[in-house]
């Protein structure tokens, strides 16, 4: 007897907004969470704007638990947010009999922010200009004198795991993943095989993420991945565009609650999906380059198309990873076509990462949320700031307009630098399957 | 649903006592010990002076030649994960691209990289300090000032971070371990990273196991490497309050896992990957077999997300749901292999979870501690442990922890100490727990019968 794996609960933080329909409806009309960069100052930097998470409060969500997590970076109290409206959207905050050592955690978590200024102050003060080197007995004195070690403690991956794990007392296994871009998707997926196995009957899955501090937006200008669109940041992310020029750092947070079927249905869970596929490959080809023929990403797909035993044509909806950068679109489309075929063009393809940017770590738990309303609401969210139309992306990417139809399966995509390629498939719940 | 076998046909360590496992096992039964005073950087203004420091590591000799350049980009964690996995793909005898390319085998792979996959646990690996620091100090607004500098951020933006190469951030994402040693070996099957702290090469393994279980894949290099031995990594510790500071003189007796006077562990870098194998292919290849994995467990403390649970529980837990995996009683260990990392509360814990499923039991269970020689290589740590414990069983003999001389009375465990221990263990329980998170987790590993 197969174990399925439903979803009966869903919470996000994104730069669009802290809860699900308000989020979704704002998807739907097209608004973007994007503007200039206001967590540090970015004026000099190539790109000076990025997606935030606006007017957040931890406290807020936590209340009277909120005190013992104060010290969390800040991904970590997006992932505490997303897990507590997720938690409670399952209704598990009024299950009275839930065995707690079959509750696991598996996130795709980002580490933390660095102490910046503490870290810079060490560092320049430590810096011997004489002799071009880090003259680390120095940068000892400094260091000890400025850093926390909490703060320190909580840049740690997997620090949001540990606080889900004491916020909702749950003992089951509990992981991190931390895969690139493909994070949270690698996490919900390797959670689905969790619960299928019988190792859990509740996994809290999905990713948080932050990258907007300098190192991070360093990094990323650095390899040249971003859009430095400075004067349009709203029309900034352009997936599939033939002018998009990179993608647009974001941050946030997208929690679910998976659960066993059985699990579900005896406790009268509300089940808003079901997880059928999953498939995870490595490019193994380039530290920096997608494979050319997209080989990681077709064999990701066909892996969680065999998963669900799901024909392509079946597919009602591809949620695409679609960055914005020229390379990675490309490759996606060429990837698509491979495993679609000549059905390719007849398939809607969207990117959400157009209105929401990329929130890295977090983006594939967000997208899956995204799919799942999909499903539910029969409408695709559309591709913004679609406009000029790239030879080298020929299919339909839903552009600029959220699209009424009717949609049972959705196959989302995420893939990670390093060529970390990883695909779920969700469908609407047929109790009969 | 079928579940196939999975056994171990190779291991791969890179430790700060020897390269590859044959050299590191048999530095441990010769009592050695890795710990010394720190040579990377001059550590005289920390707390902690020593560490488990791996002296030589030639990684060119473990790539192909065309991937040389590559190793520029390579923080030192990826540069031990990408030597562990050459040691352990020669230890298996694998025909992989790696071993092709360097002409070291002649004809084709013997594994289909497609069903060829990774699992790697990684920690949060530090910047290069010269690189970074350099960078920023490029752009202080007082370079002459003795103290307070000052940082410019508009001149970090507009110049400073040019300092920088372009391939800065490759080099310390997690998953690059994961990355280059894919590309190295060309394992396009299943691949994950996972960064779980000390936990992270036992959830690695485990979930690799998992995969072959499922016929996900034939093959699968896992485990995991890391190095805290940067001023970064040394004054987090120090500032945790986790490290011996009283041994700067006796680096050799520093870290006295479950000792009664055991005062704290010691940082260390290193780094273990194995190769799993569905255990149809490894027959079918004619390759030796160490062992078997038979069981696995995870859980985490609900408590506290760094203070172990005095009683050990989330512990416990993983490794009863490992013992329950394996579908073995307790009675039939005969070798633990446990986390051991030298604190007062990490090691009483650990005892006291052991002694919960064990009972009366856990006061004669050989324990084969091995941080004592090696210190704690954070995320490689388990896959190290783990590597040392299968070796024990293989050459039936225990190691000795040569810094162990009392054994703590209130963790009332049987850790060899002082001379090797002849063995006739089969069946191993190996243990890890995350400091920072208190991830915890357990696998099972049965002697290889043949």
């Amino acid at each position: 007897m197969n174990r399925r794996v439903v979803i009966t609960g869903m919470g996000w933080i994104t730069p669009l907004g802290h809860d699900i329909e308000g989020v979704w409806a704002a998807i739907l009309r097209g608004e973007s969470g994007i503007a200039a960069t206001t967590l540090f100052d970015a004026r000099t930097f190539p790109t000076r704007f990025s997606a935030e998470v606006k007017d957040f409060s931890l406290e807020r969500f936590l209340g009277a638990e909120y005190s013992r997590h104060r010290d969390v970076a800040r991904q970590t109290g997006f992932a505490l947010a997303a897990a507590t409206l997720a938690w409670r959207d399952a209704a598990l905050d009024l299950a009275p009999t839930l065995d707690r050592t079959q509750v696991g955690v598996y996130l795709g978590g980002g580490e933390g922010p660095m102490d910046f200024d503490n870290f810079t102050a060490a560092a320049v003060d430590g810096w011997n200009y004489a002799e071009n080197v880090l003259d680390t007995r120095r940068w000892a004195e400094v260091a000890r004198a400025r850093f926390r070690e909490v703060t320190e403690a909580e840049q740690e991956p997997h620090m949001a795991a540990a606080h889900l794990a004491c916020a909702f007392g749950v003992e089951g296994p509990n992981f991190n993943a931390l895969t690139a871009c493909a994070a949270s998707t690698q996490a919900i997926g390797e959670a689905t095989n969790i619960i299928r196995r019988g190792d859990a009957e509740v996994m809290i899955s999905g990713g948080c993420h932050s990258m907007i501090h300098p190192f991070g937006v360093t990094g990323f200008n650095r390899l040249t991945a971003l859009s430095t669109r400075n004067d349009s940041p709203t029309t900034a992310s352009r997936p599939f565009d033939r002018t998009r020029d990179g993608f647009v750092l974001g941050e946030g947070a997208g929690v679910l609650i998976l659960e066993e079927l059985a699990h579900a249905q005896a406790r009268g869970a509300r089940i808003l999906a079901e997880v059928t596929g999953y498939g995870s490959t490595a490019d193994a080809f380039r530290i920096t380059d997608i494979h050319e023929d997209g080989r990681g990403g077709i064999a990701a797909m066909r892996r969680a198309l065999a998963d669900a035993r799901r024909r392509p044509e079946e597919v009602d909806y591809i949620s695409a990873h679609g960055t914005g950068t020229q390379e990675n679109d490309k490759i996606e489309t060429l990837a698509i076509r491979g495993v679609f075929g000549p059905h390719a063009p007849k398939v809607p393809i969207s990117s959400v990462k157009s209105m929401l940017g990329h929130l890295i770590a977090a983006a594939g738990a967000c997208e899956l949320i995204t799919c799942v309303l999909a499903i539910r609401d029969g409408v695709i969210p559309p591709t913004m700031n679609y406009s000029t139309p790239d030879p080298l992306c020929d299919l339909d990417y839903v552009p600029n307009q959220a699209r009424k139809a009717r949609v049972r399966v959705c196959l989302s995509n995420s893939f990670g630098f390093g060529g970390q390629n990883d695909t779920l498939i969700v469908e609407a719940f047929d109790a009969a399957r | 649903m079928k579940k196939e076998r999975v056994v171990i046909t190779g291991m791969g360590v890179v430790t700060p006592v020897g390269l590859g496992i044959g050299e590191t096992f048999d530095a441990l039964v010769q009592k050695q010990c890795g710990i010394a005073r720190i040579t990377a950087f001059d550590p005289s203004r920390f707390a902690a002076q020593i560490a488990g420091e791996v002296k030589a590591a030639p990684i060119q000799d473990c790539v192909p030649k065309g991937y040389r350049k590559a190793v520029k980009v390579m923080a030192r964690d990826i540069v031990l994960a990408v030597m562990a996995a050459y040691y352990a793909v020669r230890d298996a005898r694998l025909k992989t691209k790696c071993v092709l390319e360097r002409g070291e085998e002649t004809g084709e792979p013997d594994v289909d990289s497609t069903r060829f996959g990774a699992n790697i646990g990684a920690g949060l690996i530090c910047a290069d300090l010269n690189e970074l620091a350099g960078a920023l100090a490029s752009v202080a607004e007082r370079p002459e000032a003795a103290t307070d500098r000052g940082f410019s951020m508009t001149r970090w933006g507009s110049e400073g971070m040019q300092n920088l190469t372009p391939l800065w951030l490759l080099k310390f994402l997690p998953n690059m371990l994961a990355c280059h040693v894919t590309i190295v070996h060309d394992c396009q099957a299943p691949s994950n990273t996972i960064t779980c702290g000390e936990a992270s090469s036992h959830l690695a393994i485990g979930e690799a196991f998992r995969t072959l279980e499922r016929g996900d894949a034939d093959v699968c290099v896992c485990g995991g490497a890391e190095s805290k031995l940067n001023p970064m990594g040394l004054m987090r510790q120090e500032l945790m309050g986790r490290l011996v500071t009283d041994c700067n003189d006796r680096p050799e007796a520093a870290c006295r896992p479950f000792d009664v006077c055991r005062g704290g562990m010691v940082i260390a870098e290193g780094g273990g990957l194995m190769i799993l194998e569905r255990l149809e292919h490894a027959q079918r290849r004619g390759a030796r077999i160490y062992g078997e994995v038979v069981g696995f467990g995870a859980a985490a403390s609900a408590r506290h997300w760094i203070k172990p649970d005095p009683d050990g529980r989330a512990l416990a837990l993983a490794i009863s749901k490992a013992l329950r995996d394996a579908q073995i009683s307790p009675e039939e260990i005969d070798l633990i292999n446990p986390f051991g990392v030298g604190t007062s509360a990490d090691d009483a814990a650990e005892a006291a979870a052991i002694r919960q499923v064990f009972g009366a039991r856990a006061a004669s269970i050989p324990v084969l501690a091995t941080k004592g020689a090696l210190g704690n290589c954070g995320a490689g740590s388990g896959a190290i442990d783990l590597a040392i414990g299968v070796m024990a069983m293989h050459r039936r003999v225990i190691p000795p922890c040569v810094t162990t001389r009392q054994v703590d009375p209130a963790c009332g465990l049987r850790v060899i100490c002082g001379e090797p221990v002849d063995s006739r263990a089969e069946t191993m329980l190996s243990l890890a727990r995350a400091m920072c998170g208190g991830q915890t987790a357990a696998l099972v590993i049965r002697r290889s019968q043949a």
